[in-house]
């Protein structure tokens, strides 16, 4: 199979290309997606190809944009709406639960609502704390939204290209932080399934659960838990919403033990939901408690070290594996 | 500190102006063009339905009362002229999208009372199946995109439905009907700015009942004439007589006539008047008693049923006839909602994601 | 017709409501929308306005009582003649003017009025709503003053601290808790010490009595001295099957029927299909279930359940299957058999099998099936009887095939025959139905093309 090595950033850009070239009705709305090319340059290009009818650049009005998609979708198109940054999406929040999320119910089924809602989500590097908020586990909470946190350049293409294929509305967070990293690509068009885990790195120890930037960190850090003599079977459930369970609770029940790491809070977060699914689906296979390894309880800080002091790392991660293997 | 109070303003009521009624004596111009444009047939039939929405809002309440229809119910009654006038001036294709004050436009649009009686009925034959209830009718059919729950929540919807219009070229117009509570909200001024930046076929109409719940327009609002919004958006703003039939209509049809081949934005202002409390549960004791009778004596039923008779459309004996007709099309909405299932409890799990 | 007008609901929460002034008295009309009472309730002092005209020709309570939703209060009629007798039956069977028990004060503050004091005359939807805004039971703001101290252990042992893991693996493995030493925080035993246990690495580990850590037994050596029994602990699966066995056979009524058949066809057939496809591995069992399947399919009746009030009939054939491990008995299902041809329904048992086996099988795997099949042909056994794998109405005994004298066209010959007992719930299934099952199934196996019909 012919790959192409390929940044994120480049990777979702092709997406969005491929998918308004196979369906007409896909368009993309958002501030500074046309004429400035995209804030974080994603939508690179698509306004030349295109024209402005299908990229679409909006004045600074979320909400409004935001609900612009869903009557959009109510009445036939497949919008893509940017946000800037997901903590813009906050000033959205209406439309997206009132509205995008609960329709196709409220409306007996008559009104699905084919739409993606996606942008960069997560901490950056020293924006403080409004720019830096995680947002996944308040969209997962929501049944009617779909809910999806690529790693890797393979996956954010294969995903965003199911995603606006997607009668539902997704939620699509890429990370700032990884728009510049590269990775293999096939040439040849490709989707990936939403709601399907992919085993990053096979061992028997401890099942190690991460989603988006954290997972690429534990991928960076893998010799290091092999100098600790710690065989961490490494999952990335690429889709928070659906949760593949089975994936995750094949390997807990392989390993006996599992440590969930997000770069979201502890209280409420996704690492919460998917801890009672392991307890529930593997309750008689777990040795010890599961760990988790997230945000600490504050507004993200300004100061270079104590925004590292609240965001996980790879030191407290090989921790909790030492933990759960009650080797401290 | 002195009490954070609104500025004295002029009071909607403080010197109230002067309610007109229709009488074919004293027709403009434009209203005996609609008069000629509607023709007796149809115009009987607008009044049937502004009928149709009178009889069954109030049996709604008498449902209500006997707890066959539960949570919040927002009621139209008074306000027939509005969405019968502005809906009778449109195509089937054209997108409607409202708030939960819905009832009126849904019947206006010529949705059976049928399934309407059975959605507040929580039943499964329900034009939402049963599970949005009286805040919440859709109708794909009718390209009704909902009643909607948050005071404008629904305006970016009616703005997309706009949006897609425009993409498709299709001559398609939307209205997004709104109350004046929702004019002070955000995506109100946020859609309206983006519809008039992009010459979208969006038509607003601020149903003007001069209260925000219990909060008169004047408390809530630091401008009580609404077009001058839409002076601020670069766009056409008009006011018109919500209790009148054919200025309703006339509006509605003058503005889509231009809109269809020449996209662009429209606010209207209809003023009216909600007879109840803003829901069933509220007396409306923040409003004087006169101040209701004043717009009871414009009623906009009784204003066209004596328009039909002046013009000997429609006879003393045929109207009765007609009153009493639609009186049992409600009570047979009513033993059809009876009758129907409640949702199979499969249907819970049914519609949160679409296949 | 005369209407009955009863205390209406105005607003969501109201329960009850006082009429503090008729607006019509006896004899008058009332138009629609014309106000008949003014009523006070639990928000706000209401108008009652009338969806319907007619004549007041009774007003049953007076004003200044406070009464519950429900309540009649008057009646219309559509003349100042008409009976109204039937509406007047109908307020009396109402309980007629039923004040609010105990007829509180109005003016002292609401108490919280319990709801099934007006159970005739309110609606239950009523209930809810009542309920959801006046919980009868008040929550606890606080714990309880002088909680109470946890209770002693009962068996004066304290409870061992172990991971669930570790517990399946001592269970498995028939080893004492309470000998195992916990390396884990605060003493927890945890996998490793089990482990280490079994393969004799800790000393102080030793198997519970009579067993031997490690493999299974298959006959306990007599100890001299030791006692001429052992007790074995239920393991969880022999504690369900205990129970559910015990249930069945003691609360359903069982019957029996027995039927023979010819099982050259079956045989032969499946003999074709291991020569033709001999990677299908195709079991006479696979064959049955296929059949049993089909056989299901039109005879609706056994393919349900005894729901205690309803019979259940099932719109799909799920066919469970008694698969014996070492702990006992597990009756995984192959659902949709009727739609299944035999080699998928062959693989899946297959894997169904090994699942069992490893114990590995999912509770979707195993619940839910509306029928069962239980075969000890591979055993020898000629014939026998089932119990009733509940709530389901019946299961299958499938015997092994014997070679003995047969009458055909009243000549001695030798043949190949089969026996297989239904075990039937007579609350569900009657003989003729199950008879008629079996015989279309005996039909089928008899002759395996009929399956194709």
């Amino acid at each position: 199979m012919d790959t192409q090595t390929i940044t994120m950033r480049e990777a979702l850009n092709q997406a969005m290309r491929e998918e308004m070239e196979r369906d007409e009705r896909v368009f993309l709305i958002g501030e500074e997606v046309g004429e400035y090319n995209g804030a974080y340059k994603v939508s690179q290009g698509l306004l030349e190809r295109f024209g402005p009818r299908r990229v679409v650049d909006t004045p600074i009005a979320e909400a409004s944009f935001c609900g612009l998609g869903v009557g959009a979708a109510m009445t036939g198109l497949r919008p893509i709406v940017e946000f800037m940054s997901f903590n813009f999406a906050l000033v959205a929040f209406d439309q997206i639960i009132n509205n995008a999320a609960k329709t196709l119910y409220m409306s007996g089924g008559q009104f699905p609502i084919p739409m993606v809602m996606r942008g960069p989500g997560g901490p950056a590097a020293q924006v403080s704390a409004q720019h830096s908020s995680v947002l996944d586990s308040m969209f997962a909470y929501t049944p009617g939204l779909k809910v999806v946190v690529p790693s890797t350049a393979y996956d954010a293409k294969g995903l965003l290209k199911s995603a606006v294929r997607d009668n539902n509305p997704v939620i699509f967070i890429e990370n700032e932080l990884l728009y510049g990293v590269s990775g293999e690509v096939p040439t040849a068009e490709y989707t990936l399934p939403i709601g399907q885990a992919v085993v990053r790195a096979e061992g028997s120890d401890v099942t190690v659960i991460a989603h988006s930037r954290m997972n690429y960190f534990i991928v960076q850090a893998l010799e290091q838990f092999r100098a600790e003599g710690i065989q961490i079977e490494l999952i990335d459930p690429r889709t928070i919403k659906p949760l593949d369970v089975e994936t995750l609770a094949r390997s807990v029940a392989k390993t006996h033990r599992a440590v969930i790491v997000e770069e979201g809070y502890r209280f409420a977060g996704v690492g919460a939901q998917i801890a009672d699914d392991v307890y529930s689906r593997c309750f008689d296979d777990l040795d010890a408690p599961i760990a988790r390894v997230t945000h600490t309880e504050n507004p993200l800080p300004y100061a270079k070290n104590l925004e590292a002091a609240s965001l996980p790392g790879i030191a407290q991660v090989v921790e909790a594996c030492k933990a759960v293997l009650y080797r401290l | 500190m002195a009490s954070l109070v609104a500025a004295p303003r002029k009071k909607p009521d403080a010197k109230p102006d002067e309610l007109k009624t229709l009488t074919a004596g004293s027709l403009t111009r434009r209203q005996k063009q609609a008069l000629d444009e509607l023709g007796r047939e149809k115009l009987v039939e607008m009044y049937r339905r502004m009928f149709l929405i009178r009889s069954f809002e109030q049996r709604c309440e008498q449902m209500y009362q006997q707890r066959k229809i539960g949570g919040f119910l927002h009621l139209y009654m008074g306000e027939e002229a509005l969405g019968v006038g502005m809906l009778s001036a449109i195509q089937p294709d054209d997108y409607v999208v409202t708030s939960y004050r819905d009832h009126g436009i849904a019947l206006a649009l010529g949705l059976s009372p049928n399934v309407l009686m059975a959605e507040l009925f929580g039943r499964v034959t329900g034009v939402s199946r049963g599970k949005g209830g009286s805040m919440h009718f859709f109708s794909k059919e009718k390209n009704l995109l909902g009643g909607h729950g948050i005071v404008a929540g629904q305006i970016p919807i009616g703005l997309g439905a706009a949006f897609t219009a425009r993409y498709l070229e299709s001559e398609r117009v939307s209205l997004t009907f709104l109350g004046d509570g929702a004019v002070q909200q955000g995506t109100f001024h946020e859609s309206l700015n983006m519809a008039s930046l992009w010459n979208l076929p969006a038509i607003f109409i601020i149903e003007n009942n001069q209260y925000g719940m219990g909060t008169a327009i004047n408390r809530a609002s630091a401008v009580t004439d609404f077009t001058l919004k839409a002076q601020g958006y670069n766009m056409e703003g008009v006011t018109v007589d919500g209790m009148n039939l054919l200025d309703c209509y006339a509006a509605m049809a003058d503005a889509v006539a231009k809109r269809r081949k020449h996209p662009a934005p429209l606010l209207i202002e209809a003023k009216t008047y909600r007879y109840r409390g803003h829901s069933i549960s509220d007396p409306a004791t923040y409003r004087k008693k006169e101040e209701i009778e004043r717009y009871q004596k414009v009623d906009p039923i009784q204003q066209v049923k004596s328009l039909l008779s002046e013009l000997g459309w429609l006879s003393e004996a045929d109207a009765k006839q007609l009153e009493k007709d639609v009186r049992q099309e409600v009570i047979e909405a009513v033993n059809f909602a009876d009758r129907s299932e409640e949702p199979p409890l499969a249907e819970r799990d049914l519609h949160v994601l679409a296949d | 017709m005369a209407i009955l007008l009863t205390m209406p609901s105005l607003s969501p929460t109201m329960e009850t409501g006082v009429i503090t002034r008729w607006m019509k008295k006896v004899g008058d009309f009332i138009g629609v929308g014309e106000v008949l009472a003014e009523i006070e309730t639990d928000k706000a002092v209401m108008e009652y306005e009338m969806p319907d005209e007619g004549y007041v020709r009774e007003l049953l309570v007076p004003t200044g009582q406070e009464l519950q939703v429900g309540t009649p209060i008057a009646i219309l009629a559509a003349s100042l003649e008409e009976d109204i007798a039937g509406a007047k039956a109908q307020a009396a069977g109402n309980g007629g003017a039923a004040p609010a028990a105990p007829a509180a004060p109005k003016a002292a503050a609401p108490a919280p009025v319990a709801p099934v004091a007006a159970a005739a005359a309110v609606p239950t939807a009523a209930h809810a709503a009542v309920q959801m805004a006046t919980p009868a039971v008040a929550l606890r703001s606080a714990p309880p003053p002088a909680a109470t101290p946890a209770p002693a252990p009962s068996n004066g042992r304290e409870r061992v601290r172990i991971s669930p893991y570790a517990r399946k693996l001592a269970r498995e493995a028939n080893l004492d808790l309470a000998a195992l030493q916990g390396s884990g925080p605060g003493g927890r035993i945890v996998a490793k010490d089990v482990q280490s246990a079994l393969s004799g690495g800790a000393a102080a580990a030793r198997p519970a009595a009579g067993a031997v850590a490690g493999a299974p037994m298959p006959l306990a050596q007599p100890v001299p001295g030791g006692p001429a029994f052992e007790d074995v602990p239920l393991s969880m699966m022999r504690k369900a099957i205990a129970r559910k066995m015990a249930e069945s056979k003691t609360t359903v009524p069982h019957f029996q029927l027995t039927r023979k058949i010819r099982a050259e066809a079956l045989l032969d057939g499946r003999e074709a299909l291991k020569a033709h496809f001999p990677a299908l591995k195709i079991t006479v069992n696979d064959v049955i279930v296929k059949a049993c399947a089909a056989a299901l399919r039109q005879h609706p009746t056994v393919n349900s359940q005894f729901l205690g009030d309803k019979v259940r009939r099932f719109h799909t054939v799920d066919v469970a299957v008694a698969v014996g491990t070492d702990d006992g008995l597990i009756t995984p299902i192959v659902r949709n058999a009727d739609q299944k041809g035999l080699a998928q329904i062959s693989a899946e048992l297959k894997a169904l099998a090994v699942k069992a086996r490893d114990k590995k099988l999912a509770p979707e795997d195993y619940t839910g099936g509306t029928f069962t099949v239980s075969n000890l042909g591979m055993y020898g056994v000629t014939e026998f009887n089932a119990i009733i794998n509940t709530p389901q109405a019946c299961i299958l005994a499938v015997s092994g095939v014997v070679t003995e004298p047969v009458v055909e066209n009243g000549a001695l010959a030798v043949g190949r025959t089969m026996n297989m007992t239904l075990s039937s719930d007579h609350r569900v299934v009657d003989g003729v139905t199950a008879a008629q099952f079996m015989d279309t199934l005996a039909r089928m196996l008899e002759n395996p093309l009929a399956m194709l019909l």
